[in-house]
Formats: C-alpha cells, structure tokens, sequence
C-alpha cells in the first residue's frame, strides 16, 4: 500500500482518526466488521476528515482521492 | 446414484442436452452426500463439450457510481446511502488497465458503465477508449453499458466490441424484487438486439438476493433459453448502504451446487465465476468450482470491491492443468 500524499497515513486510518471504511470514529469500537472487509475491499472515507472519497478501483490497484487531503493508492 | 444425476450422465454429458428447469430443481435439492457426484458429472460435462481451457477476464468500470436505477444488491445506485461515489475513468487509465489485464494472459477486457443506458457522452468515452486499447493492446474487447438502442448496439458493433454483458441478474418471478426502475422484459429485449447484431451475448446474474431455490431453477432454465455464450455467476457480497446490504452470503455448499447445475442445465457455455467467489467460497472452494463446471474466471479487482491476485488464480489454474485460453482461440 502507497501514498502518494507524502505525510498523510495511508489505508487503513491512523489510530484516532476516522474508520476508513464505515466513516466512523476509528477510536470508537472494534470495526471487526470493517477489519475483516479490508482485505477485499479499498478504503471509502477520508481517516482525516471523514469525507466521502472518490475512489477508482483497476484490475491491479485502486486510488482513492479526498478533495482535501490528496491521493491514496493501494 | 441419485435419478437426476443418472439421467444427467446420459441426456447432457452423453448428448449435450441441458437439464430443463425440473432437473436443475433436482441437482439444488441433492443433499450434501451427492454434491461431489454432481460436482464430478458436471465437470465431465465441461470437459467434453467444453475442453480444457479456462477463459481469462479482466472488467475496470469506465463510470463508477451515481446510477440512476435501484438494483438492490449494487452499491453504485445513486438512490441508496451508499459511500460510493460517482468517479469516471480518462482514456490513459483504461488502456493502462486493460494493458494490466491483458499481462495477466486474460484475452477479454470488459469495459463496464453504472448506468441505465449509455448517453451520448459515454458512447464518445467508449468510442475514443476502445480505439485506444485496440491500437495499443493485444486483447478482446467486451462491454456492459446497461440497456441498449438499436443505434447503440449498431455502434459497439462498429467499435469492434465483440461481446456484451448484460445480466437478468435473477429469475423472472424474483426480479420485480431487486429492480423497480426497470423490468426484465426491458433487459431481455437489450439481449435480443446484441444477439441478433452478430456480438456475442454475455448473460448471468448474481446468487443469494433472497430467491429460493426454486426460483434459481427457474433462472438456469431461463438464462438455458437465451443460450448466451457466456454466463457469469455471482454470489452476492452485501454492500453496505444497499436494501440487500444485510442479507447473509450464500452458503459455500448450495453455491457449488448452484454451478454444478448451472452447468448441467447449459453444456456448452463459459460458465464464469465473477463477483462474490471470495467470500461465498474462499480458496478451497474456488478449487471445487473450477472441478465442478466452471470454466472462465475474472482474474484481478472487480468494479468496485478487490479481488484476489490474479497470480493466486493462475497458479491455481497451472496446478489443475487447466491451460489459460489463448486469444487466437477466441477470434
């Protein structure tokens, strides 16, 4: 997994910040469900703002961009 | 030996005749103990009126997101709270996906649109697109753009876009339960124009939107009547946000027996596993698939959820001796 926004956190979020996948607190809870979805699944949400990415997925990757904090790749 | 596998043995791997509705029905009861029988007979059955190959595909979505119909099973439908957005690819990203997919060995690229129907803007997308990767890329290129005009199908025709997806997605009798905006008279009516256009017709659906499994006979034995060249099965992989989002996966058995009759009811098609084998079947159970009817896979991510490594396909793939069909096999 790569970032291509050097000093943001790449998938999954940083502790603290904002699940990823459900858009959720990440400090609040477990996310197993979320956990276990990550495998298979890239990330929805900003872990920074909480923003709803727009996130293209390829045969071979995905990117995913939040207007305020940049790209994410994986 | 169970009646149905019996008859099976003679009327379908003997003469190549599918099962009709009743016989599929028969194949989804079995109980557990017969399921590698029937898995067993249907591979033979692939074998014979198939061959060996396994076809490669690889699928990118040209227009993710903010589509206008209400598929409950699909994240990509703007009526739903769903977190996916609407995200269109440029030209570059789609020959550099279908260059990707084509280095796998795959020999078809399914370009696919979250849409109705393809408005003018995504005719040109596709127009420019395709010419693109047909100029730079040694792959078959397929498409699924929802429904079709006559003007439309004509002009994927002259694009060179050789197959074209598109699902019933369910039985008859179940799909007023998944679609409202549209009706599956209005689906089959988008697959007769693509056939009679010469393309190939790539036709199937998904597993586990609530259909029983009376109704998944029904819909073997309707997707048997429009004899597409390709089937794609899918189990479901519930999206959050979705109406379908809280439904439970398909179980692992009742969908190896869903592709054994599959395949008994339809000898001659790519039977394909498309979306949702991951969760539905895992690793072992792909491997029961891939010996039990199925003969094509989509190698790589899907639309908008992640596959597995097209490396862990094709190995296993090499590990069955199941050669991967060439492209001067397809044309």
């Amino acid at each position: 997994m790569t970032t291509s926004d050097a000093g943001h956190p790449a998938h999954p979020a940083a502790p603290g910040a904002w699940c990823d996948r459900c858009g959720e607190p990440a400090g609040t809870g477990d996310h197993p469900a979320c956990r276990a979805s990550r495998e298979l699944e890239p990330p929805r949400y900003c872990a920074h703002c909480r923003r709803r990415m727009k996130v293209q997925v390829l045969p071979v990757g995905w990117s995913a961009v939040c207007v305020a904090h940049g790209e994410i790749r994986g | 030996m169970p009646e149905i596998l019996d008859q099976a043995r003679t009327q379908v791997l003997g003469d190549g005749v599918g099962l009709d509705e009743a016989g599929v029905l028969a194949v989804l009861n079995l109980p557990d103990e017969h399921l590698p029988a029937a898995l067993q007979l249907a591979h033979e059955v692939r074998m014979r009126w198939c061959g060996p190959e396994v076809e490669v595909e690889g699928i990118v979505s040209l227009k993710t997101g903010g589509c206008p119909e209400d598929c409950h099973f699909c994240s990509q439908s703007g009526l739903f709270a769903s977190p996916v957005r609407s995200v269109w690819l440029d030209i570059p990203s789609l020959v550099e996906a279908a260059k990707q997919t084509a280095a796998t060995g795959a020999t078809e690229f399914c370009i696919v649109a979250a849409v109705r129907g393809p408005d003018a803007r995504l005719m040109k997308q596709m127009r420019e697109g395709v010419a693109a990767i047909r100029a730079e890329v040694d792959i078959q290129v397929a498409a699924s753009l929802g429904m079709l005009s006559q003007e439309q199908v004509d002009e994927l025709v002259d694009m060179g876009v050789h197959r074209y997806n598109h699902n019933l997605e369910t039985c008859r009798s179940y799909f007023p339960n998944v679609v409202t905006t549209h009706s599956w008279e209005e689906r089959w009516e988008t697959l007769r124009m693509v056939r009679e256009s010469g393309m190939e017709v790539c036709c199937g659906g998904i597993l586990g939107l609530g259909e029983t499994v009376e109704q998944r006979a029904e819909f073997a034995a309707q997707l048997a009547e429009l004899d597409p060249h390709e089937v794609p099965l899918n189990f479901l992989n519930p999206r959050p946000g979705t109406p379908l989002g809280d439904r439970p996966v398909v179980e692992g058995k009742d969908a190896l027996r869903a592709i054994a009759a599959f395949r008994l009811a339809m000898p001659r098609t790519i039977l394909r596993y498309a979306g949702g084998r991951e969760i539905t079947l895992g690793d072992l159970g792909t491997r029961d698939g891939l010996l039990g009817g199925i003969n094509a896979v989509i190698v790589g991510n899907y639309l908008t959820t992640l596959g597995r490594p097209a490396t862990d396909d094709l190995k296993l793939l090499d590990d069955l001796k199941m050669p991967v069909k060439a492209l001067s096999a397809t044309l």
